[in-house]
């Protein structure tokens, strides 16, 4: 109740409080002392001492006590001429835009069938894409290595009874069939934010305009790309944008399938890589390259996303 | 907006936009809830069959007919992976860091968004923008560094050092989730409370406080779950075995897969473990993940 008759009065105060607050305040910078503090330490600092050590010759010699000794741009150029980069950067971007367009589509697709059946189905199609959604990516990764274990998965064991042959057959040993693999998996927890994002979009766009559109005699086709996708279309270049971020640095889905027992060299995608060339061969001055080109990629991609973020805060 | 909100609304809406006269037999619809539920039953199966083979035994597991049903099951496998001993000591160093980085990530973001969100001052927009930026920033592309640093300040195998890590990785979206929650109070009310005799600082425990505690469980949530299933950077900072987050005690399991001797059920009863906390509160924060992530995309 006094929220209600309070404002008029307030409004007539408040010329002077904010008068008070435009003087140079210092209490905001305060505010902002811990965060700030942390993000340089943990992120700044680190970021630095990156861009400095890839201009560095820094490998095992310098772990024990040698100096690492500056060489400009060398490292760029020698991880840049090295064939075995561009596969592995030429394997990441594919892997990255081949999940986020499956992603995407099956995506939308589930907002659609929500949209387009009954509460109680639409309920318990929502509740099994919210608990795919919610298993932590270890345990699914765990799941999965199970469901197409060589010998005993029930993958092998559908595809044999289905008729082809399968037994132990090994997933993982192939490039193109880990790869497979790993998509299957990555689309399987990614979508489900895809089609709840989708599905929320859907419910916007206002019954009367379909039906219109119905009694003109627009095929489902057309009420599709015509009403539907222009309408969703923000809502749906924001999480395609995400999807393509977010794929781009797949780490602990690359690694448990490398772990369960696939061929590094073949599999690597940029995150394996550089976890390989910097805690596996301690060439920090190689990984430290390979890092910033991957955080340069992300900054680049972000901006879009950032921009929108911009826009929604003002 | 929550996952019961979703939900609430989808079925509110439904006669609404359904109305009764639409509600004979249409082939149509009958084909599609049999896909919505084909599909139903294909996402929720990898859940489904984690749950059913923790619960039976090896000797059935390793047979060549899978069983579908966990009849004859039992949980062994719980006891067996809880007395291995090394369960413990994982959920031990898991709900430490978890817990630190919660605890500071809310400290740090909540003071953060007070300063955005009810202030005005020189440095704003570029302190969101940075905020922005660095969310999207990817351990993939700052671990070697990170693990460099912890490694000279002497912090690689401690609860502290990943803690640090993960605090500066979370709290930049809980900034920008928690300035939303604050911005969302008007600021008429702590005024009025002010016009009637509080200080400012009074106004704002008493008044606004209480308000946000529901940003402050979505947020708190959030960090909570990011820190309990990471793992690029523990993989890196915590490489002694006895250091172990639950992640990475999970990924011992699978290691050992590879040399073809896998207790499935075990492994399968290590995963539910992990993963059925997790489960239940991601549901707690579902929903205001995804109006988080891509507010105003909806609104147009």
């Amino acid at each position: 109740m006094t929220a209600v008759s309070t404002p008029a009065r307030t409004r007539q105060d408040s010329p002077p409080q904010q008068v008070r607050h435009r003087r140079r305040p210092v209490a905001p910078y305060l505010l902002l002392v811990p965060t700030i503090a942390i993000l340089l330490l943990a992120l700044g600092y680190p970021l630095a001492w990156q861009f400095w050590t890839s201009t560095q010759k820094f490998g095992l010699a310098q772990q024990f006590g040698k100096p690492p000794e500056f060489v400009g741009m060398a490292n760029y150029v020698q991880l840049f001429t090295d064939p075995q980069t561009w596969a592995v950067v030429g394997r990441s971007i594919a892997f990255c835009l081949v999940n986020a367009a499956v992603t995407v589509i099956v995506g939308v697709l589930v907002a659609l069938l929500m949209n387009a059946v009954g509460a109680v189905t639409r309920l318990i199609l929502q509740i099994a894409m919210l608990l795919a959604w919610a298993m932590p990516v270890i345990a699914t990764m765990t799941v999965w290595i199970w469901l197409f274990d060589w010998h005993r998965g029930i993958v092998n064991w559908a595809l044999t009874s289905l008729g082809f042959d399968f037994t132990n057959h090994n997933w993982l040993e192939q490039p193109l069939s880990f790869y497979f693999v790993a998509t299957v998996i990555v689309v399987w927890m990614s979508v489900p934010f895809v089609a709840f994002s989708v599905y929320a979009g859907l419910t916007q766009i206002s019954e009367e305009v379909m039906e219109a559109a119905a009694l003109d005699g627009a095929t489902p086709r057309q009420r599709f790309f015509s009403i539907i996708l222009p309408m969703i279309r923000p809502v749906l270049m924001i999480i395609t944008l995400l999807q393509v971020i977010w794929d781009l640095r797949v780490f602990a889905q690359i690694k448990m399938l490398q772990d369960a027992g696939a061929p590094l060299a073949s599999t690597d995608l940029l995150g394996t890589y550089i976890y390989r060339l910097g805690v596996g061969s301690s060439d920090f001055g190689m990984a430290s390259a390979l890092s910033i080109f991957v955080l340069v990629l992300t900054v680049a991609l972000s901006f879009f996303y950032v921009l929108h973020l911009m826009k929604e805060d003002s | 907006m929550s996952t019961a909100t979703v939900t609430e609304k989808a079925v509110s809406t439904a006669p609404a936009t359904r109305p009764a006269t639409r509600r004979r037999f249409r082939p149509g619809r009958a084909l599609a809830t049999v896909v919505a539920i084909v599909v139903a039953l294909a996402w929720v199966f990898p859940v489904y069959w984690m749950l059913n083979s923790s619960l039976l035994p090896n000797v059935v597991l390793t047979s060549t007919t899978p069983r579908f049903l966990p009849t004859g099951g039992s949980f062994d496998n719980f006891v067996a992976v809880i007395s291995q001993g090394t369960f413990w000591p994982a959920l031990g160093m898991s709900l430490a860091i978890t817990l630190t980085t919660v605890v500071f990530c809310l400290l740090f973001a909540f003071l953060a968004a007070l300063a955005i969100s009810r202030f005005r001052f020189r440095g704003r927009a570029s302190f969101v923008l940075a905020v922005l930026f660095i969310q999207m920033l990817p351990a993939e592309g700052l671990f070697i560094a990170q693990y460099k640093l912890m490694s000279s300040l002497n912090l690689l195998n401690s609860v502290a050092g990943v803690s640090i890590l993960y605090i500066a990785g979370v709290v930049p979206f809980t900034v920008w989730m928690l300035r939303g929650f604050v911005a969302g109070v008007p600021i008429e009310l702590e005024e009025a409370a002010m016009v009637d005799g509080l200080s400012r600082t009074q106004a704002f425990f008493r008044i606004t406080f209480p308000l946000l505690a529901p940003g402050l469980v979505a947020s708190g949530v959030y960090a909570f779950l990011q820190a309990w299933n990471e793992f690029t950077i523990a993989l890196v900072i915590l490489q002694k075995e006895e250091y172990r987050t639950l992640p990475l005690w999970l990924r011992g399991f699978v290691q050992a897969s590879a040399n073809r001797a896998t207790d499935w059920g075990q492994v399968m009863a290590a995963s539910t473990l992990v993963a059925v906390p997790v489960i239940i509160f991601f549901l707690i924060v579902q929903g205001r993940l995804t109006s988080g992530l891509v507010a105003g995309a909806v609104k147009g």
